[in-house]
């Protein structure tokens, strides 16, 4: 049975699938008491309704009987919020913090109003010549583990992949490193997830995910010459990039 | 528990004030508390208007990309900006602050602690002046070159900091000086809220004597004290940055731009629960009033509302997991955020309970008590998925998010301030709403609010960003399922927004004609019922009441009458 987040948006990465299970084991969670705390409610408001010859109850809530109508339930919902937090911990863990050694790697620069990426060519590396920039087009192989270094060159803005459930916010100033696995072909939304000025609304860009053939050919019929795109990728560098800070993802 | 020494106040220097007063000096530089909680409740009411009418204008965007908005024309990107900022702003800072803090505050605590007016009533007259300059600053900001501010409501630097981001150059100094003043308003208001209550309580009035809504803006006043500081020290900084070219949120200069998130949130979680304890203190009156029941376990709601109080500083940065801090510090915010779960749901568990062997009268007040109750829940419930670093990696800055918090705060902010009006309007203005009318009032409100948030929650879950101007330029956005919901969603809060003519005429037209009420038409025990409805300047007359029990005393074993006022003798 596919999950809720997989039925109303595809998973196209390696970890997607654990944050669509902690959505799934929250909402399951929650929604029990959600409906429990619901029912009972809308239970009281009709069984306790104003009726002729019927008088309040004077219950003051303080004896300890009385109390426990509270305290219990806050005790069972102690035992819930450890049972999320414990997954979330794994989950968090394995996405920001356990980092996968990479195949390939990618430069992102964000502006306003659009995303520049700087791919690594065919020696797998960046800032070398061989290396393709493209404007809000990001070209990513298939089953292939990638790390990202993320940078803004002027406000805060937000790298989003709603099918990867991957987003990371791109702060001036720095380089925030993190690592995404693409396991399903296609074509897909980026988009700017943080407030940055007069065209935010429209800063989006499309992520291709090709096979591996398919993303060879891409690469051999963009690769530039040494007087192409290579030398204004190697010449953009952004100095900053020095200070990588490889913690976040 | 300490003697209460009863220390009469405010209304001795206004001996002099008694005879026929001119409009000016009676209606706009009154001392009077219930006056000045007048001017807040018609100015937030205000403001409340313009809010929802930027709210109906972008919406209609969402709904209709492209087309001409009736009563607007084609919204640009940059004010669509404007508007999104601006509707946030002005519901949290001009509508939930001065409605359910100051007005409230101001009607009400004198009056239900027994007293003649508030402790500073020149401070009083001082905050809603500085209060109303800030709403005139705010408002005035849509007028000046380049626009109102659009860097959403949180205005985060170095957006917020340079006019070449923003391309407000006037806008972005003028929020944030409106946001600054509001601010100053409240800290002198709550100086009055919290020393009025300590010192200038009936004879009798023990401390678990006072009513919970008292309780809950005093200790709202209190957070709001506490958490403020750092936003007033981060807006003098980033003014500094917008206007004489300091650089503290500018990295390229040795800023830091995610120091301002640090001070904004600081502030920006624990004022969730300023406005959400005066809520619930609204709801813990109206419930028990129209139950006939006592509070269920008043010392556990209090308590649990000051550790509600207490954890939420330590809850900031769940608004920052994905903002580039250490990854490590959100195992401490993902725990602080969901154990903050366990006294909300105290609190709410309380009232749930306070049915319990009820005799539940359903007027239009109760009916908006039980709606918050209902309705927070499922707000505060959603929390959890965004408390959860895990899964706010996918959800944060989505629809998700913002259905989450509007299933908060327009409880807080709009069913329980309603709640409140059509409980207190008798005491307000001597006479009665109109329930009927009322009623469809209710059922408008709460219909529309549902059909606007919950397709916004699927539209989160399905990966659909805040802010974003047009979703026909993102093609996994654009199908028609999606678009069919944004039509529902904006369908939804016109019914919401046009059922609130019935209550605007109503309010109106009941100040004059509606049934005249008495003293105490609800039959409820605290003290304001006390005094005459209108309350005459000074409340009570010459001699103040005393106390001799709690507030909710109903249903009493071996009484005839199922209320006993707290100033009834033994």
């Amino acid at each position: 049975m596919p999950g809720i987040l997989e039925s109303l948006l595809p998973r196209a990465s390696s970890f997607a699938v654990e944050i669509d299970v902690l959505f799934d084991i929250i909402t399951i969670l929650v929604g029990f008491w959600f409906f429990l705390v619901l029912g009972y409610f809308f239970y009281l408001i009709f069984r306790y309704r104003q009726r002729d010859g019927h008088k309040a109850e004077y219950i003051s809530g303080e004896t300890h009987k009385q109390k426990q109508a509270i305290e219990i339930p806050h005790y069972l919902i102690l035992v819930c919020d450890v049972a999320i937090i414990i997954p979330t911990f794994l989950v968090w863990f394995n996405i920001k913090i356990d980092v996968p050694p990479p195949d390939e790697e990618v430069r992102i620069v964000a502006q306003q109003w659009a995303w520049t990426f700087y791919h690594a060519g065919e020696d797998k590396v960046l800032g070398t010549e061989d290396d393709i920039v493209s404007v809000n087009e990001l070209h990513v192989k298939n089953n292939t583990q990638y790390s990202y270094h993320l940078e803004s060159k002027d406000v805060m803005h937000s790298f989003s992949v709603p099918v990867f459930r991957l987003k990371q916010d791109a702060i001036p100033g720095r380089v925030i490193s993190g690592h995404f696995k693409p396991i399903l072909e296609g074509e897909w939304d980026i988009q700017c997830a943080e407030m940055c000025g007069v065209a935010h609304g429209i800063m989006g860009a499309r992520i291709f995910i090709k096979s591996e053939a398919e993303h060879n050919a891409w690469l051999a019929a963009n690769t530039p010459d040494s007087t192409g795109a290579g030398t204004l990728a190697s010449a953009n560098q952004n100095p900053s990039q020095e200070k990588k800070d490889q913690n976040n993802g | 528990m300490a003697e209460v020494v009863h220390v009469e106040v405010g209304h001795g220097e206004h001996h002099d004030d008694h005879h026929e007063l001119s409009f000016w000096s009676k209606y706009i530089f009154s001392t009077d508390h219930k006056i000045i909680g007048f001017q807040y409740l018609f100015t937030g009411m205000a403001m409340a208007l313009i809010g929802g009418y930027f709210a109906y204008v972008f919406r209609m965007q969402l709904a209709f990309p492209g087309s001409s908005i009736p009563f607007w024309g084609t919204l640009s990107p940059a004010a669509y900006n404007s508007l999104v900022t601006n509707h946030g702003t002005i519901m949290i800072f001009w509508v939930a602050m001065p409605v359910l803090i100051a007005a409230m505050g101001n009607f009400l605590i004198p009056l239900m602690i027994g007293c003649d007016d508030m402790v500073f009533p020149r401070i009083n007259r001082l905050s809603y002046q500085i209060f109303l300059l800030s709403a005139i600053v705010l408002l005035a900001s849509f007028f000046v070159p380049g626009g109102a501010f659009g860097g959403a409501w949180t205005s985060y630097a170095p957006l917020s900091a340079k006019a070449q981001y923003n391309s407000t150059p006037f806008g972005a100094p003028l929020w944030l000086i409106a946001v600054t003043l509001e601010i100053v308003a409240f800290l002198l208001g709550g100086i009055n809220f919290i020393t009025t209550t300590m010192n200038a309580r009936a004879k009798g009035m023990k401390m678990f004597d006072i009513p919970m809504i008292v309780w809950m803006i005093v200790i709202a006043s209190i957070l709001f004290m506490c958490s403020v500081g750092p936003l007033v020290a981060g807006a003098v900084m980033l003014l500094f940055d917008q206007t004489l070219g300091t650089a503290f949120f500018d990295a390229n200069a040795g800023g830091d731009p995610v120091l301002w998130q640090h001070l904004f949130w600081f502030f920006g979680h624990p004022e969730v629960y300023v406005v959400l304890l005066p809520a619930m203190g609204i709801v813990a009156e109206v419930t028990c009033t129209f139950a006939r029941k006592k509070l269920f376990s008043y010392k556990l709601i209090l308590y649990s509302s000051i550790g509600l109080g207490i954890l939420s500083f330590f809850v900031w940065a769940h608004h920052q997991f994905i903002s580039g801090v250490d990854p490590r510090a959100t195992y401490l915010f993902t725990t602080t955020t969901l154990l903050i779960s366990i006294p909300v749901a105290i609190m709410l568990f309380a009232f749930v309970a306070t049915l319990y062997g009820g005799s539940i009268r359903f007027t239009t007040a109760m009916l908006f008590a039980l709606a918050f109750t209902g309705e927070f829940l499922l707000g505060g419930v959603t929390g959890i998925w965004l408390g959860s670093s895990g899964t706010d990696i996918y959800l944060h800055d989505t629809y998700f998010v913002l259905a989450h918090f509007h299933y908060t705060f327009v409880p807080i902010a709009i069913i329980a301030t309603f709640a409140a009006i059509y409980y207190w309007f008798p005491k307000m203005f001597g006479r009665k709403m109109n329930e009927s009318w009322g009623k469809i009032h209710f059922w408008g409100t709460i219909i529309g609010f549902n059909g606007i948030f919950i397709p916004l929650f699927i539209l989160g879950a399905g990966g659909q960003h805040r802010r974003i101007y047009n979703f026909q330029n993102y093609p996994d956005l654009a199908g028609a399922d999606m678009q069919d919901m944004r039509v529902f969603a904006t369908m939804s809060l016109i019914v919401m927004l046009v059922s609130q003519i019935p209550f605007l005429i109503n309010f109106i037209v009941s100040i004059k004609r509606g049934e005249k009420a008495g003293r105490n038409p609800w039959k409820a025990n605290t003290l304001e019922w006390v005094a005459p409805s209108p309350p005459p300047h000074g409340n009570f007359g010459p001699v103040l009441p005393e106390v001799y029990r709690g507030p909710y005393e109903f249903s009493v074993d071996g009484r005839e009458k199922d209320y006993w006022p707290q100033n009834e003798k033994p």
